[in-house]
């Protein structure tokens, strides 16, 4: 797939500024069942992505993504820091050195959600943003190569985000409320969801 | 003096942290290195890899250094600042799973007796039973 450097840096501005603008939201699932800090976080960390927005967007995809995972990592505050850095890390590392991003976006994706489950040591089912990243990985594995890829993608992220919410969280802080962790969304599941959402619009062109 | 293992304290709370290295100090004087450090970057309650970073630095010795933390973010927050380390230096420093304040005592008490860092570790995790 054929990339220009500058529906790159759209993407990731799109990106950067659907996480800001979620960040009341992700407090408010936050305060729900977790520190109520996610949105705050989440805030900082993509603020400081778009501070460097210029110079990823002139950068390789590879060394693009690791720089935005390196950023994550050195700003967000949270565990979601690690987790998403984590992410784009190893997706960078799954990418060749140029500018092309190659047809089949799921070994790239699936390296990072691979990397994700390692720093969480957490697996599907615990109410995470894997419940998110994983049904997004399956859906991109079965749809290679389909027109209505990108539609599919959104679908399924959305979906996966309300399958979080009869989840009892056994991993994060949201794990300490045992039974009382059910019946809410996760806060990690919706800021995966607002990223994959925003992507797929960047990708058709509709922001 | 012989380098003893190093004392990292890793606390979402900057004041937990500080007050955990006090008790510290209490026990072992200065015949240990500990740093430590709490907040998110804007100041609030969280953790913060470049300051997870730095604290590791300071307290660093050639045996090692063994970090305490609280809570979960503390945790994959120090894991992360230890993979982000120079690779000779990521070997040689370890996130024990024990009691932030009692877990920060046990080690460097253990520490300050010229143990390895694998004997530092293990006793702060008698702590939490393994």
């Amino acid at each position: 797939m054929s990339l220009q450097p500058e529906t790159f840096k759209t993407l990731v501005k799109v990106a950067a500024e659907r996480v800001i603008a979620s960040a009341p939201e992700l407090t408010s699932l936050d305060q729900a069942i977790g520190d109520g800090d996610h949105g705050t976080n989440m805030k900082r960390g993509f603020e400081a992505v778009l501070n460097k927005l210029d110079a990823i967007s002139s950068l390789p995809f590879d060394e693009a993504l690791k720089t935005i995972g390196k950023t994550l990592v050195m700003t967000v505050g949270g565990a979601s820091g690690p987790l998403y850095g984590s992410f784009f890390l190893a997706a960078g590392e799954a990418l060749s050195h140029s500018r092309q991003l190659p047809d089949d976006l799921a070994e790239i994706f699936g390296s990072g959600v691979t990397a994700v489950s390692a720093r969480g040591r957490s697996q599907a089912g615990e109410k995470t943003m894997l419940d998110v990243l994983i049904p997004v990985l399956e859906t991109l594995k079965a749809g290679a190569g389909q027109p209505n890829l990108i539609e599919r993608v959104r679908s399924t992220a959305v979906e996966a985000v309300e399958r979080t919410a009869p989840m009892q969280a056994t991993k994060g802080r949201a794990s300490f409320l045992g039974t009382r962790s059910v019946g809410h969304v996760d806060p990690g599941a919706r800021s995966s969801c607002v990223l994959v959402q925003a992507v797929c619009a960047s990708l058709e062109g509709r922001q | 003096m012989n380098d003893t293992v190093g004392i990292v304290i890793v606390s979402h709370s900057k004041d937990i942290a500080k007050g955990t290295a006090d008790m510290v100090r209490q026990m072992v004087g200065n015949e240990v290195k500990v740093a430590f450090c709490g907040g998110n970057p804007d100041g609030g309650l969280g953790t913060d890899v470049p300051l997870i970073i730095d604290a590791i630095n300071s307290a660093w010795s050639s045996k090692g250094v063994a970090i305490l933390v609280d809570l979960g973010g503390a945790e994959t927050n120090s894991e992360m600042a230890v993979e982000m380390l120079e690779a000779e230096r990521r070997d040689l420093v370890v996130v024990c799973n024990a009691p932030i304040v009692e877990g920060a005592v046990m080690a460097a008490t253990e520490a300050a007796g010229g143990s390895s860092l694998a004997q530092v570790k293990a006793v702060a995790e008698e702590l939490s039973g393994g």
